[in-house]
């Protein structure tokens, strides 16, 4: 009998310890592989090609990450500054926004907290282009737009704008929209947080002097829930660059009226399924993700547990 | 005053965090709340409104927000239309329920086993999968849109129904919060259970699903958004018609009032608007007990 065992196989004896394990995991890790890991390896080697669809990829090393750095000049010009200022206001921006909603709702009771918790969160649902419609009509260009209508009738302009066609206005405009439905997940997370956190900690900080709102916040609340600033944090970021569509939902069109509303996700699109430079494209891609990566660092750095 | 000091020794609390009650000092978190609620609720009011106007309301100059003589022409108008290329609306909207449908079962199936595994099988891996799917949270699906039509397109999925189903099966997102459930259910639970000769498959079904009910919820909800809003597969992986989504449909409907005739099509528009959007907030209101509770596990540490 117990020959038999050390007869078996080093395979059998691992299979028989952790195949049901991995048996359990194979459905979800066939599709993370196909769809995350496998996608993202090749955006990272087709960065390094030239590569137009019809032929096979050549490899050109780092030329594609040289033009995008020195010779794209709406890359330069529009793209990343637009992409770091929308980024910049809507993740940092929607993120306290969350935070500060979340704190504020959770002093409230059960009932109110609730409804209103819905209203916040129920934006967040929405798509885009569910609420396509909705924007199109209020920013419409023609005096029969609301906000049109809302400033002519009020005499605070003369002629009708085109909201969404103007290089000046649409970049505000997309910034309003998205911070209007950043209040997803994560807010819910924090909310969560907030009410998860053992009312006896905040008596033990009174009795240490800790005797205004905002001294229990940074001393009591936030430390109290790293873990779900930290989710809430990775959520709003991915939010935001997921966001990148919506200055082509508003305007109409990829390129956005000169450039204003053109983010790195738009880019993309316009290399990749507009002028078949896929290569270029996957350079631009990478790059995109790097930024995730990186914004995500700083996150942690803030939020993390281990300190 | 009294009645707030004996309340207070009793146990309840009316101010602090999650208070039991209404009390004064309430009264200044209201102040700052109502604005910005009213303003993120003016949006969702404008589409139900917006929809059940009779044309004359929809072109009317000043334009007003709320309908006086609500129709439901909008709606019939919708249904009896056919799409540029042939194909009824009501196709379009079959498809989306059954894609979201046969996509929430088997995301639920593919994560919550998986999260099973993670949390409370033991192997050698199972730390360093856990750090891979964390940092995946990161991941920003519209970044490889391109690579991902290359696979989809070496596999041979475009145009099928699988096209909408697979990808939205990777659910980093999902994963992480059943796990974190999961690890809430103390192990000697499960232990216990397996003394008594339950297989690992008897354990999952019986002892781990009947306790993670608001995770399967949770995810079921994140699901169902993810896919009933989702135009992009359509437009992306699939040319034959009759294979596309209710929400594509809705994009091909504002695009063309975005264009030259702004006003063409908007009762229309806005009645599809309000089909998409209507579910994912009676879903929501169902369930949101179980996101919330769901929700307290979610720390990413």
């Amino acid at each position: 009998m117990n020959r038999e065992i050390s007869q078996q196989s080093g395979f059998r004896r691992w299979f028989s310890k952790e195949g049901s394990a991995y048996a359990f995991l194979s459905g979800y890790a066939l599709m993370f592989i196909v769809f995350i890991v496998v996608p993202v390896l090749v955006a990272f080697i087709l960065s390094f090609t030239l590569f137009d669809t019809i032929q096979f990829p050549k490899f050109i090393g780092l030329k594609n990450y040289v033009s995008l750095l020195t010779q794209d000049d709406i890359f330069m010009k529009y793209v990343l500054p637009n992409t770091i200022q929308f980024a910049v206001i809507v993740g940092p921006g929607g993120y306290v926004l969350s935070f500060m909603l979340a704190w504020i709702l959770a002093q409230l009771p059960k009932l109110p907290r609730t409804i209103m918790a819905l209203i916040l969160y129920s934006p967040s649902m929405s798509s885009g282009v569910a609420m396509s419609v909705v924007w199109l009509t209020i920013f419409s260009g023609d005096q029969n737009g609301y906000l049109n209508s809302l400033l002519l009738t009020s005499n605070i302009i003369q002629e009708p704008i085109q909201w969404l066609q103007s290089p000046q206005y649409l970049m505000t405009i997309m910034i309003f929209v998205t911070l209007w439905s950043s209040m997803g997940v994560g807010f819910l997370a924090m909310l969560a947080g907030i009410l998860e956190i053992n009312p006896e900690l905040y008596e033990a900080a009174s009795l240490d002097g800790i005797n205004n709102r905002f001294q229990e916040i940074i001393y009591i609340t936030i430390p109290s829930m790293k873990p779900q600033m930290l989710f809430g944090a990775v959520m709003a970021i991915v939010a935001t660059f997921q966001a990148g569509a919506i200055g082509v939902t508003l305007s109409g069109g990829n390129p956005t009226p000169q450039y204003a509303g053109q983010l790195i996700v738009n880019h993309i699109e316009d290399y990749g399924f507009l002028r078949y430079e896929m290569g270029y494209a996957a350079a631009v891609s990478v790059l995109l993700l790097l930024m995730v990566l990186l914004f995500s660092r700083v996150a942690n750095k803030l939020f993390s547990s281990n300190d | 005053m009294k009645i707030f000091k004996r309340a207070r020794h009793s146990g309840i609390h009316y101010n602090g965090v999650n208070p039991r009650g209404f009390h004064p000092s309430q009264i200044k978190f209201y102040f700052i709340l109502l604005p910005l609620v009213a303003i993120m609720l003016l949006p969702i009011l404008f589409i139900f409104s917006h929809a059940f106007k009779p044309p004359d309301e929809l072109f009317a100059y000043p334009p007003r927000f709320f309908v006086i003589n609500p129709t439901f022409k909008n709606f019939t108008d919708l249904f009896s239309k056919m799409s540029t290329s042939g194909v009824p609306v009501s196709r379009y909207l079959f498809n989306s329920i059954v894609i979201t449908a046969v996509t929430i079962a088997a995301s639920i199936v593919v994560s919550s086993t998986a999260a099973y595994a993670l949390s409370k099988k033991r192997f050698k891996l199972k730390k360093a999968l856990f750090a891979i799917n964390t940092v995946a949270l990161m991941f920003v699906p519209i970044a490889v849109t391109i690579p991902r039509f290359l696979i989809i397109e070496r596999l041979g999925l475009i145009d099928t129904f699988w096209v909408h189903i697979l990808p939205m099966l990777a659910m980093p997102v999902g994963l992480f919060l059943i796990k974190q459930f999961i690890d809430g259910i103390p192990d000697e639970v499960v232990e216990a259970a397996r003394i008594d000769g339950a297989s690992d498959l008897a354990v999952y079904w019986r002892i781990i699903l009947p306790m993670i009910k608001p995770a399967i919820a949770t995810i079921a909800i994140l699901t169902f958004q993810a896919t009933w809003n989702n135009a992009d597969t359509s437009s992306l992986f699939i040319n034959e018609e009759s294979l596309k989504t209710f929400a594509f449909y809705l994009t091909t409907l504002t695009s063309t009032t975005a264009g030259a005739n702004a006003v063409a099509g908007q009762g229309i528009a806005a009645a599809a608007s309000l089909i998409t959007f209507l579910p994912n907030l009676i879903i929501f209101i169902f369930l949101q007990g179980q996101v919330m509770s769901t929700m307290s596990h979610s720390g990413l540490k």
